[in-house]
């Protein structure tokens, strides 16, 4: 039997004996014995050490490697230690959502802090208190440009990471939304696009913006906070709802999830944005609180009409950003995009045996032509404990030698040097 | 306006003539339903809608409703001052309160709604 | 308190950064901001002591006693949060699921999927879960997609229709809609249970399915459901079970064998993973053998003694860009490992059990919603008291003052002044006597004093807040 129930056998028959049955089989006579389990074959229950024991061989099975050069999205930035430390304490992380404000003041403030730090990064005047991840993002970005237009044409851009598409065609599957590729505005609810772009393109969305302006579609930025510590912002460039990404603020990258999903927008679309969102206001004392505000739009009161089916979000992620952001700080925040940007580039020099395959300037990751086939060279390497990217036909954004690479502050000079050597001496004997 | 003199729809909204247009808005019993209104969304002057449309959405803090047309017309002129004081709705949900003006409108629409008089017994019963 | 802003001071910061060992590089002026984003300038400790003391303004399972009905706030185990940090999980980057090149990279995150979608889909009867979605909301999204895709397949282009009852979560009819259904609501009739003669006056050729949760959210059982199982397969329409109340029935019975064809697992709730003040959450689809062909893509599947990814041929797609919240599922393999099935079973029976302990000892004080047997939780509605001046949210505010979390109060819609009270099997018997205690305390100062109600929570960091003006100023961002 497990440990986490305290009940034992004496406050069982004294908890019947007051309810009035006589056992607790007798607590479940409404379901009729022709439903009972046809199977329950499922494994012994065993001891909290055996439990660590069995993970523990499962984690050792995987191999995340010495040193990553991975992205395509995600990417292995360092975590500061207090990050951990203050998420964990147990009032944030064993709280739900604040249904009570009084006794969910510091979620409640966290989020409206959260909220900042997001506006004040993104130069945007709003944004929510967090949505799944980056890919759902896209799509409830989407929505809400139909909500705010009244249009049904999504533009997608080509800068935009093809598994958000993939994973926006699934959820609007039976939206009836028109879905084309490009950058034009016309009769468009949205223009979508990345930046910097899935394969590391840094562009200036500016003049796309005013076009869009003109044409009454909204500009959808999808941006990586980390290089908002240098490159344009989405609000700089006139976007109308920005969207991330957020694991790169101090989530690990744990195969997936818990990530965090960023949207912000203008005053203007507030209303038709998915999502919580707190607001300051006072208490009968007068003393500044917060609250969940503009609960109107949600499903919980809206129902079939809601802006979003959104209810968990992924509020202990936002407060890890929020965290991470505040221990990196104004000044931090840029040098840690200038030391992701720098060890980049210098890396991009290093790899003179290799095609470079962006035209313009990139931030911290970029495309290359290997003379090998990705996969081989990739294979080789994980062997020695590197994982040097992400070969681009395996998620169909480029041909059998081209291989993704991204760099954060982790690497340093000795380790890119070796990771320049290693994928040379992979790529060309 | 008068409610006196006012034509009524089972969903709580109230229409009148003024000066050529139908005005429409919410009763009072209505707002006081909803308690402190905090947010009115209002058509685009210039949409036509028919009976029964969902035109407009009033917001509380713990519900949203929509307004449907109490008769099919072209939406003439709305009440820009809910934006910025959507308490009109409920200090004063017959006058500076409106929502927004019919033009156009058939008449004849609002034969199959109630009056006064039984909007009132309407109203009473609802609560219960 | 002051914000983490007006605690920054210019030039002070948290962070020591190496010397830049590689020359540094700037991207040309016009594609950089034009200032640094204005994040707060603070040493480590005032951000640690900012953030501890925001902690202290709230209230966790480790606090105190949580009975949110719905939300199965039980404890959640420490060994879980110790396995999701392992290096082997926690740092493990999921575009290694991309490229095949890097299979040998995730056997044991592919092996775990692989175990905890088998051991999900027997606890419900069903023939295959997917750990993909995101939330228990997503769930429910995966799942009516699953639905529309089934119908498109079959060519039933007139099933357009789903039928959710009154007492459902919003996040029902909300996710029917995504999915380019209609809604169509019934009512509940007197017992708290589905309406059968109002469940067949609306279903009809055009329905796709009906969403149902088992209890259901009055936490009773659904005593037609295999009725309603029939008549809908009747009509090939399918029958979703929201997950939200499976902790009542682990052992007793499963969503699978009581006809439901597909479904969402709330493991955040069901499964002890920690609640994070509203997510992450985990909320994985379970599917029956007509919705097993098009389940989201890729699969973990066993191939050549190891595991592998394949997509089913008829998948709707992605939900998620790899494997949902991966890290919330290990949690929720922890919990499940230490339980086993005997263990799961027992769950379930404890946490009904507790509640109708708490039933047992609060019904004369307040009104019982319905007269049934309840299950995991008990509804109660608070209309006398309301007539007296108390209502609900009077007793959730005065619980807080108590040192407790408040239940569940306004939900669901269809009992006025509704209270419910979900105490989770993680409860000892002087954990709930205690509560019992106050609740009946405070059942007798509702009769004798009112007023003092309407202060209440006076104990609390702040009292209560204005959420009026909160939505008319709408500040949202310190800018």
């Amino acid at each position: 039997m497990g440990s986490w129930i305290p009940a034992t056998e004496r406050d069982t028959a004294e908890m019947l004996a007051v309810i009035g049955v006589k056992s607790i089989d007798d607590l479940f006579a409404s379901i009729p014995e022709t439903l009972r389990p046809k199977s329950w074959n499922l494994p012994p229950g065993k001891s909290e050490m055996a439990v660590r024991n069995e993970i523990e061989r499962l984690a050792e099975k995987n191999v995340p490697g010495q040193l990553c050069f991975l992205g395509g999205g995600y990417y292995d930035h360092y975590v500061p230690s207090a990050v951990d430390a203050l998420s964990g304490r147990s009032e944030f992380y064993t709280a739900y959502t604040p249904y009570q404000p009084e006794i969910s003041q510091g979620t409640l403030q966290s989020i409206y802090e959260y909220q900042s730090s997001i506006c004040r990064l993104t130069q945007m005047e709003f944004a929510n208190a967090s949505l799944y991840d980056g890919g759902t993002a896209v799509f409830e970005a989407a929505t809400m440009a139909v909500r705010c237009t009244g249009r049904k044409r999504i533009v997608l851009h080509e800068s935009l990471n093809p598994r958000y598409v993939e994973m926006l065609r699934t959820h609007a599957a039976h939206l009836d939304l028109d879905f084309v590729s490009g950058d034009d505005p016309t009769d468009a609810a949205c223009v979508m696009v990345q930046n910097p772009a899935f394969l590391g393109d840094v562009r200036d969305f500016t003049e796309l913006g005013a076009r869009c302006k003109a044409a009454g579609a909204l500009l959808v930025v999808s941006f990586y906070p980390v290089s908002l510590g240098m490159v344009k912002t989405p609000g700089e460039m006139g976007a109308d709802i920005a969207i991330a990404e957020g694991q790169s603020l101090g989530m690990y990258l744990g195969f997936g999830g818990p990530y965090l999903g960023i949207m912000a927008t203008r005053k203007d679309y507030v209303r038709k944005m998915p999502g919580r969102i707190a607001g300051e206001t006072t208490d009968k004392q007068g003393r500044r609180g917060f609250v969940l505000t503009l609960q109107a739009r949600e499903q919980h009161i809206r129902r079939t009409k809601a802006m979003s089916n959104i209810c968990s979000n992924q509020a202990l992620c936002a407060l890890r950003a929020l965290i991470h952001m505040s221990l990196l700080g104004k000044e931090g925040f840029a040098r840690l995009a200038a030391h992701c940007h720098s060890k980049a580039e210098y890396l991009k020099e290093k790899l003179t045996f290799a095609e470079i395959l962006n035209q313009g300037p990139t931030f911290n990751e970029f495309a290359v032509r290997l003379p090998r086939p990705a996969d081989e060279v990739v294979r080789a390497l994980s062997d020695s404990g590197i994982i040097a990217g992400l070969p681009l036909e395996s998620c169909g954004a480029g041909g059998p030698s081209d291989l993704l690479i991204a760099v954060t502050e982790k690497h340093s000079r000795a380790e890119l040097d070796q990771f320049a050597a290693a994928l040379e001496n992979a790529a060309c004997n | 306006m008068n409610p006196d003199q006012l034509k009524y729809t089972k969903d709580h909204e109230w229409i009148g003539e003024d000066g050529g247009l139908y005005v429409v808005g919410i009763t009072a019993h209505a707002q006081d339903q909803l308690g402190d209104v905090t947010y009115v969304e209002l058509p685009a002057v210039g949409r036509a809608v028919s009976q029964g449309d969902e035109t407009a959405v009033v917001e509380s803090v713990k519900a949203a409703s929509d307004i449907y047309a109490p008769a099919g017309g072209t939406v003439a002129e709305v009440n820009g001052a809910l934006e910025d004081k959507p308490e009109l709705v409920n200090q004063d949900p017959y006058g500076a309160g409106w929502f927004f003006k019919l033009k156009d409108v058939d008449a004849s629409e609002l034969g199959g709604l109630m009056d006064a008089a039984a909007y009132a017994k309407y109203a009473a019963e609802s609560e219960h | 308190m002051q914000l983490i802003f007006e605690k920054s001071q210019p030039g002070r910061r948290a962070i020591r950064w190496d010397t830049l060992d590689v020359p540094e590089k700037k991207l040309p002026a016009d594609l950089c901001r034009a200032e640094a984003a204005a994040l707060p300038e603070m040493a480590e400790i005032d951000v640690v002591r900012h953030f501890t003391h925001l902690s202290q303004r709230n209230v966790g399972i480790d606090d105190t006693f949580y009975p949110l009905g719905s939300c199965t706030m039980k404890y959640n185990p420490k060994v879980a949060e110790t396995v999701a940090a392992l290096p082997g999980m926690a740092r493990l980057h999921p575009h290694l699921s991309t490229s095949t090149a890097y299979n040998g990279n995730v056997q044991g995150a592919y092996e775990l999927i692989y175990e905890l979608e088998r051991e999900l889909a027997e606890i419900a009867g069903m023939q295959a879960a997917s750990i993909q979605p995101i939330a228990g909301a997503h769930g429910e999204l995966t799942g009516t997609l699953l639905m529309a895709a089934y119908h498109r397949d079959r060519g039933n282009t007139h099933k357009d229709t789903i039928i959710v009852p009154d007492s459902a979560h919003g996040t029902n009819p909300a996710s029917a809609n995504i999915a380019g259904f209609k809604v169509v609501e019934i009512a509940s009739n007197a017992q708290g249970l589905t309406d059968l003669d109002g469940f067949k006056a609306a279903l009809n050729e055009n329905t796709a399915g009906i969403m149902m949760t088992c209890p259901n959210t009055h936490g009773l059982f659904e005593k037609d459901i295999a009725e309603i199982a029939k008549l809908c397969h009747e009509v090939d329409a399918l029958l979703y079970y929201d997950g939200a109340n499976l902790n009542a029935i682990m052992g007793e019975c499963r969503p699978g064998d009581l006809g439901f064809d597909v479904m969402h697992y709330n493991l955040h709730k069901t499964f002890a993973t920690p609640h994070g003040m509203g997510g992450p959450g985990c909320g994985p689809v379970g599917v029956g053998k007509r919705l097993l062909p098009y389940l989201p893509g890729p699969r973990v599947v066993k191939k050549d003694g190891g595991f592998a990814l394949e997509t089913p041929e008829k998948s709707i797609g992605r939900m998620a860009a790899f494997f949902g919240n991966y890290l919330i599922a290990v949690r929720a393999y922890a919990y499940l490992r230490h339980y086993g099935g005997e263990g799961l079973h027992d769950v379930s029976r404890k946490a009904v059990l507790n509640a109708n302990y708490i039933f047992a000892r609060l019904k004369d004080a307040f009104e019982p919603a319905f007269d049934g047997r309840f299950m995991h939780e008990c509804v109660f509605t608070a209309s006398k008291q309301a007539e007296g001046g108390v209502r609900a949210m009077d007793f959730a505010k005065a619980l807080l003052d108590e040192g407790y979390h408040a239940p569940t109060v306004y939900f669901p819609l269809t009992v006025p002044e509704c209270l419910m009270i979900e105490p989770t099997e993680t409860e000892s018997k002087e954990t709930l006597d205690a509560f019992c205690d106050t609740m009946l305390k405070l059942a007798e100062r509702a009769k004798t004093d009112p007023e003092s109600f309407k202060e209440a929570p006076k104990t609390t960091s702040v009292s209560r807040l204005d959420e009026v003006k909160a939505a008319k100023d709408l500040n949202c961002a310190c800018l």
